[in-house]
């Protein structure tokens, strides 16, 4: 079993979530954070002061699959995240070494799928 | 203690009376800016609120430098042609004090000038809407006036609109359909199969507080019209009818909402209740209590279905100004020939007291006729616009949001606003 956790920009939520549909990934969590890669911040201004705003928004997508699932969720996220410019966002694949289903007290791949 | 003479007593009355409409009709900007603002996402408040208080500046100016000399100066039946900057005009107007009418005037001009930021909003670039408001209350608006109020061709020929549903609405209406139709639908808003997303306004309390702050106004936009106070019973008619339109335009529109789609909701009840104020605009004055409700509810109606259809269309007017404004502005100038009776000031009686069409002709053509030049010139000017200065932002940085995009700062500072539309 594997955690796919990616940070993306913000309004790419709604076509990741087309690919993932269109990929048979129907579960997902998504949290707001904020964050800062190599896109660098932008630049505000209050009553003629300067600031520079460097941790910008993101959307933190968690999903949890079995193996088989990987390789497609990963290209799904990709294909709708992709904009070909600084800030789209990462991708992290990690080991997840159990998964338990609170309702039924299902564990590992069954509690998964 | 000594009081001038009743003469003098009457136009201070008078004067007092209009200034209280003038001062009214000016915080209805509030209530534009409160109700667009609460319509949007948070992103773009700072963004629509800008607008709204830089065009009342730009409308004040461009009404007292050009509009008024092309609106109420002597001239010709299209155009008038004399006051620049008010030089050379009588120091009474209509039995008051220029200076007194100008402020009443100008605050309508900026009315209509207002309603485009709501149709155009969050995704109109800032210098191109600089420029279009004063275009607006210096050149467009003072010419349908003219038509209208300032003896042009439609007064001649009997046209009727007491408080502006044609004058300010129509205008504002169509010059914002105009706008949103050239500036194309926001990111987001229709997806390629065609379907409408919902891009939902951020804070209801405030846009039902600019309803409100837009109802309380519109007791001065249309009771002081009357430019007097007289004995009282015209202004008190006006009053009231002003209230039962609105009233029964907020139940309408609810009760259709909820038949059609399930729940009521409190956004559509709004604009019904602003569709009912905007169509008794032109008849508060000639009609009964009794059409008063008829003429309110049939808007709060209409707005729902224009609505319905304007999205269908997939024009994306994301507060709704051309249903509420431009179509219930015209049914509201119509409802003088239907409505209308001739023992209360109009010059025939209107269809349904006697059925005479006389009158109702004549506001078909007023209204005709002022859609035309409105669409026209706000064609050309909005297309000059976008080849001068540009009219739409960029993608990017639409999907950032006009607040750091144009002005650099948010509207919510210290609160994590996301967004993912």
């Amino acid at each position: 079993m594997k955690l796919v956790v990616a940070y993306i920009q913000p309004h790419k939520l709604k076509d990741v979530k087309h690919t993932l549909y269109k990929a048979q990934v129907y579960k997902m969590s998504v949290t707001n954070a904020l964050g800062c890669g190599e896109q660098h911040g932008y630049e505000e201004s209050y009553r003629g002061i300067k600031f520079e705003v460097n941790l910008l928004k993101k959307i933190r997508l968690e999903i949890a699959v079995n193996e088989d699932f990987v390789e497609k969720t990963v290209n799904a996220i990709i294909e709708g995240a992709k904009t070909n410019q600084i800030g789209d966002g990462k991708i992290f694949v990690l080991d997840l070494p159990e998964c338990i289903r609170i309702r039924t007290g299902e564990k590992g791949k069954k509690a998964i799928g | 203690m000594e009081i001038g003479n009743t003469t003098d007593f009457t136009q201070g009355l008078n004067t007092v009376w209009v200034l209280l409409g003038a001062f009214l009709v000016f915080f209805m900007q509030a209530g534009f800016g409160m109700v667009e603002a609460g319509f949007i996402r948070a992103k773009n408040t700072c963004n629509i609120l800008t607008k709204n208080f830089l065009d009342f500046c730009m409308a004040s100016l461009g009404f007292f430098l050009i509009g008024y000399a092309l609106m109420f100066g002597n001239g010709n039946g299209f155009t008038g042609l004399k006051g620049w900057c008010l030089f050379g005009l009588d120091p009474i107007a209509n039995g008051i004090p220029l200076y007194a009418f100008w402020l009443f005037q100008a605050a309508f001009c900026g009315a209509a000038a207002t309603i485009v930021a709501g149709g155009m909003a969050e995704r109109m670039r800032f210098p191109a809407y600089l420029i279009y408001s004063f275009l607006i209350s210096a050149f467009i608006y003072p010419v349908v006036g003219h038509w209208i109020w300032g003896g042009g061709w439609l007064s001649k020929m009997g046209f009727a609109d007491f408080a502006g549903s044609t004058v300010v609405h129509t205008v504002g209406g169509f010059a914002a359909l105009v706008g949103t139709s050239m500036l194309k639908p926001r990111e987001g808003k229709y997806a390629i199969d065609g379907k409408s997303n919902v891009i939902a306004g951020h804070n209801i309390p405030l846009a039902s507080l600019g309803v409100f702050i837009l109802w309380l106004g519109w007791f001065g936009f249309n009771a002081s019209s009357t430019l007097s106070v007289g004995n009282g019973s015209l202004i008190g008619r006006i009053a009231i009818n002003t209230n039962l339109a609105a009233a029964i335009g907020g139940i309408v529109a609810m009760a259709t909402v909820w038949k059609r789609f399930g729940k009521p909701d409190l956004s559509m009840a709004m604009n019904g209740a602003l569709a009912g104020l905007v169509a008794i605009t032109a008849p508060c004055a000639y009609v009964e209590p009794w059409a008063a409700l008829v003429i309110g509810a049939t808007a709060g109606y209409i707005v729902i279905r224009g609505v319905e259809l304007i999205d269908k269309l997939q024009i994306d007017d994301p507060v709704g100004a051309f249903p509420v404004h431009g179509i219930c502005g015209i049914w509201g100038t119509l409802c003088i020939g239907i409505f209308g009776k001739a023992s209360l000031g109009l010059a025939n009686n209107g269809f349904v007291y006697g059925g005479n069409p006389m009158q109702l002709g004549i506001q078909i053509v007023g209204s005709v006729s002022t859609i035309a030049f409105v669409v026209v010139s706000m064609s050309i000017v909005f297309k000059l616009i976008d080849l001068a200065v540009g009219l739409r932002i960029d993608r990017e940085e639409e999907l950032k949001g006009l607040d750091i995009g144009e002005h650099g700062m948010e509207a919510y500072g210290g609160f994590q606003i996301f967004s993912t539309m």
